[in-house]
Formats: structure tokens, sequence, C-alpha cells
């Protein structure tokens, strides 16, 4: 022990602060999901009480749908448009590190930036996406009031955000494929739509399942489009828009915790939020998994 | 009909392919060109039915605007101070973590990494309202430093220049060092550290972006009108004023322009890293 002195000296400093910082405040979060407290007075053990409330909190399952919704119509659309693009972009020789770059840009903007931008683009009123469906004769689409539309324009901004993120990734492994491989399978007289499902497919598999992980976990995490998109409303603040479609369980968990400090029930919001990540996680591995052996 | 045919078949190769990502480089930039028209235009012009497609002259006159309602400047600084002192502590926190758990065997080494990954996959909501109630307890609600803090435990960061040391830095240099009389922090500082340069570039501008980009935390422990940073700020702007969107979008335009610049300066050096670190990491 004492001859490493050294070494524990100096990754001391990162689990120190990990210490204080994260892995305390997680398992103390845990403590508080079985307490009552409103972050002043006494704190009250509670048992399951929280979890027993949760299950029958229809704004809870409401906070749920919203989240599984708008992952699903985002992660589908991301994940299609990076191969898309990781695999046109892989074909072509000139222009690359431009493509390259000009596609990644979406991704080191802040997401409150986009969501201020997406709300004005879309808005019901004087949104310029309704303004050019009016020139063709379409009268206005209310998309930030209407329950699906609003969730539509949350997976939209997503989608934007994250289709380049996912295609560089997709791009290095497509770069990773020796190019025997495909002259082999042109040789046999394979097209390319063949080539890409036996081929390209099989091989980039790994790296399919590690962006639908991330996407898995980035996804369900949706929290400053809608509270940035819908902030607005005076009268319903951090509800997530007209008939709270756009509340996500994280901007639950941000409004029970902050706006009413109910910590106790904050605390048992976001274990279960985590509960269902990881549930997600792992079926999505199985499926991935499976498509495999199949 | 046969004249064309042989003209066709003359067509660059990887036509469809360019014509496919042009349109997806216009969908990816589309929001940053139409920002700049909202902001440069009065909140009329974009209001009218059509609204007006082009660059205005009014874009100072918004920027004026922006100032007077909100400390912009005052934000942007907070968010510089906060962004680049955690860039500057985390590669260093990191890369000396990182360069141990790639070099030296210890008693507790394994155990320590996996803690380490395991806790980089939970989602770091899961701490946010115990981080608040200790930034509470100690008296930093409001403060800078609960923004630095919590974002040095950066298990992402000690992971990925760990593979890098691995492969990139030879054990015969290190040897060869020792030898020669180099301690622990001259092998650190003079042989590690100038070896992993392009990781630690990419590690920058990710924690940099990160911390410039970051919402929930600095939305839930500022609330101190002086002490907000950027994005908390330019929410709050939308929040305010809701119909006077030129203005709002010049704010955006302000706060996005430093970063969008800084991406594409670095930005080749920063793809490079993101790819390597998402191909050994699968």
């Amino acid at each position: 022990m004492l001859s490493h002195w050294r070494q524990y000296l100096a990754i001391s400093p990162f689990f120190l602060i990990f210490g204080v910082f994260s892995l305390f405040p997680v398992f103390y979060s845990l403590y508080l999901a079985f307490q009552r407290w409103d972050g002043m007075g006494t704190v009250q053990f509670v048992g399951l009480d929280q979890f027993r409330f949760l299950l029958d909190d229809p704004v809870f399952w409401l906070s749920i749908r919203n989240t599984l919704v708008i992952w699903v119509l985002s992660t589908v659309p991301t994940l299609f448009g990076a191969l898309v693009l990781a695999t046109l972009l892989h074909s072509v020789r000139r222009f690359k590190g431009f493509y390259r770059i000009a596609l990644y840009i979406p991704n080191v903007t802040s997401i409150v930036a986009v969501s201020i931008f997406f709300g004005a683009v879309f808005s019901n009123n004087f949104g310029l996406v309704n303004a050019i469906l009016g020139t063709v004769g379409i009268s206005p689409v209310p998309w930030l009031s209407n329950p699906w539309l609003i969730k539509l324009v949350i997976a939209l901004l997503m989608t934007w955000m994250w289709t380049g993120y996912n295609m560089i990734i997709y791009l290095a492994g497509l770069q990773a494929i020796p190019t025997q491989i495909y002259e082999a399978a042109r040789l046999d007289g394979a097209g390319p739509i063949r080539t890409f499902f036996q081929i390209t497919m099989p091989i980039m598999r790994p790296i399919i399942l590690f962006t639908v992980i991330i996407s898995t976990i980035n996804g369900l995490q949706s929290f400053s489009e809608p509270q940035v998109l819908f902030g607005s409303n005076a009268a319903n603040p951090n509800l997530g828009g007209p008939g709270q479609a756009g509340l996500t369980t994280l901007l639950y968990f941000y409004q029970s915790a902050f706006v009413n400090n109910d910590y106790g029930y904050g605390a048992a919001i976001v274990w279960a939020f985590f509960v269902l990540i990881m549930v997600l996680v792992v079926v999505n591995w199985r499926v991935v998994q499976r498509g495999r052996k199949s | 009909m046969t004249a064309v045919i042989p003209r066709r078949s003359r067509r660059p190769k990887g036509l469809t392919a360019h014509i496919v990502l042009v349109l997806a480089v216009l969908i990816s930039v589309f929001p940053f060109v139409w920002t700049i028209v909202m902001a440069t235009n009065t909140t009329e012009d974009i209001y009218k039915s059509p609204p007006k497609l082009t660059f205005g002259s009014h874009l100072l006159e918004n920027i004026r605007h922006v100032l007077d309602t909100i400390d912009f400047f005052g934000s942007m600084l907070n968010t510089l101070v906060v962004a680049t002192v955690t860039t500057v502590l985390v590669l260093f926190v990191d890369s000396l973590a990182a360069f141990v758990f790639a070099k030296f065997d210890f008693p507790g080494r394994k155990t320590l990494f996996a803690l380490l990954v395991g806790f980089m996959m939970l989602p770091l909501q899961l701490a946010v309202l115990p981080q608040f109630i200790l930034m509470s307890d100690i008296g930093w609600v409001g403060t800078l430093k609960a923004l630095v803090l919590p974002a040095l435990a950066n298990a992402f960061g000690i992971f990925w220049l760990r593979q890098y040391i691995e492969n990139g830095v030879p054990d015969e240099l290190l040897d060869a060092a020792r030898i020669d009389g180099a301690g622990f922090f001259r092998q650190y500082w003079n042989i590690v550290l100038p070896m992993i340069k392009p990781a630690l570039s990419f590690l920058a501008i990710y924690a940099f972006v990160g911390a410039w980009n970051d919402y929930i935390w600095p939305l839930v422990v500022l609330n101190d009108p002086a002490h907000l940073t950027l994005q908390v700020a330019l929410a709050q702007l939308h929040v305010g004023h809701t119909t006077d969107y030129s203005m709002v979008m010049a704010g955006v335009l302000m706060a996005s322009v430093p970063l969008v610049v800084v991406f594409t300066i670095f930005a080749r050096g920063f793809i490079a890293g993101a790819t390597e670190g998402a191909v050994q990491g699968s």
C-alpha cells in the first residue's frame, strides 16, 4: 500500500470529488425516496408511500408515456437517417471533411438556443412553417397545442441535434471495414442493397447497439426542450405545455422537486425513471443481440 | 433519347449521394441562417404573413434590446469562467488519474476503475437533487463554485484518456525515463502529457462545450440574477418577452456564434477524436 502512495495521491482528487458529488448524492437520493421532506421542516420516514403514490399518479404515467413517445419519434429517424447519411458519406470521395463538420454542427449548439428557435419556427400563429403552409393554401397547424404535434416538434428538434453525432460514429465503423470484403461481394455479383444488408449491417451490429444504448440513455432524458419551449406559459410554468403533452418525466421531476419542494417525491420519480431506463436498455440490448443469432 | 443515354452514363460518380448530403447540410445549417434572418429584422417583419425572408438592418437595435433586458455580457463572462476553469481542471485531474490507471498496478485498481465505469452509465439526474441539498447546506447555492466542482467528476474523461495512454505511450519510454531518474510526476508532465495532446484537445472541447451548454444544473443551483450562466439567461429572455422574437433571436445568435466559431476552428481534430473514442469504446 505505502509504496503506491503516489498513485493513490494522483487519483485522489478525482475520487474525492466523485465520492462527494456523485457517489454520495446517488445513494442519498435513494434514501430521500423513502422520506417525506420539503427541504425545510423535519424529514419523515414514509417507507414505500412515495412509490405507492407514484404508481397511482396519473401525471407520472402521463410523463412516462410522453417521454417514451418522444423517444421513439426521435430515435428511429435519428438512427436511420444517420446510417443512410454515413453510408452515403462513406461512398463519396470529395468534400468529405466539409460534410462531416457541417452535419455535426447541430450537436454543439445549445439545447436552449435550439428550443427557442423551434418555438419561433413552429409558432401556431406566426411561425415560418405555418406561413409556408399558408402560401400553398393550408390553414395553420396547431404545432404547439395539439398533444401529438407537440411531441412531434420536440422529436424533430432532437432528431436535428443528434443525427450528425450518430452519423459520425457510424462513419467510423464503416471506415474500419476492410474494402476487400466488398470487392469479393462485388465479384460474387452482389448488388449495393444486398451488400448493405448482408455485409455492412452484420459487421456494424456492435456499433449500432452502442448508438441504440446511447440514444436510449440520452433520448429518455429530454428536459430542456419542453422546459424552454413551454416555459413561457406563465399560467402553467414547467408543466409541459397545453394538456401537459410535453411533460417529460425529468420535467415532472424538476417540477416536483424544485417548484413544489417535494424532495421525497422528486427522488422517487427520478429513481423510478432510472429503473425504466435500465429496463429499456436491457430490452434494446436483447433485441439487437437476438437479431444477430437469426 | 439515344443521345441522352451516353451522357447519363458519364454523370459524375456518386451524384445522388452528393445531392442527398447537400440537402442534409442545408437542413443542418438552416436554423443558423434563419436565426440570423430573424435577428436582423423587426418582430413586425417576422410576424407579417408571409414573413420577411431576407436579412434586414435591425441587428444592432435588437442586440441593444437584448443588452437592456438581460445582463448578457455578465452571464457570458460567468459561463466563460465556469467553462474554462472546469475544462482546465478536468484535463489535469482526469489525465493524472488516467495515467495511473493505464500504467501502474496497485491494490484496488480494478475495483476503483469498475466503480468509475459503472457510474459513468448512471443518469446524472439521479444526483441533481442531493447535490442541490448539499450545495445549500454548505452555502454554495448561487455561486459559480457550485457549477465547477460537480463537473470535475468526469469519469468519461478518465475512461477515454486511459485507453489512449495505454495504447499510445510505450512502456519502454517510461522505463527509460525511470532509469534516467525521472520520478512519477516528471514522467507524467514531460512524457505522458506531450504524447496525448490530440486526446487532451478532444477532451478539452468536449468538456468546454458541455459546460457551456449545460442547462438543468445551473437552472437549479443559480438563483442570483448576477450569477446566471448564458443558457439560463437566454431561457429567461424567452420567458419574459415571448412576443419580441427578433430580440430573442438576436440573443440566441449572440450566444451561439462564439461556440460555432470555436467548433469550426477545432472541428477536424475534434471529430477525429470523437470517432476514435466511439470505435474503441464499442
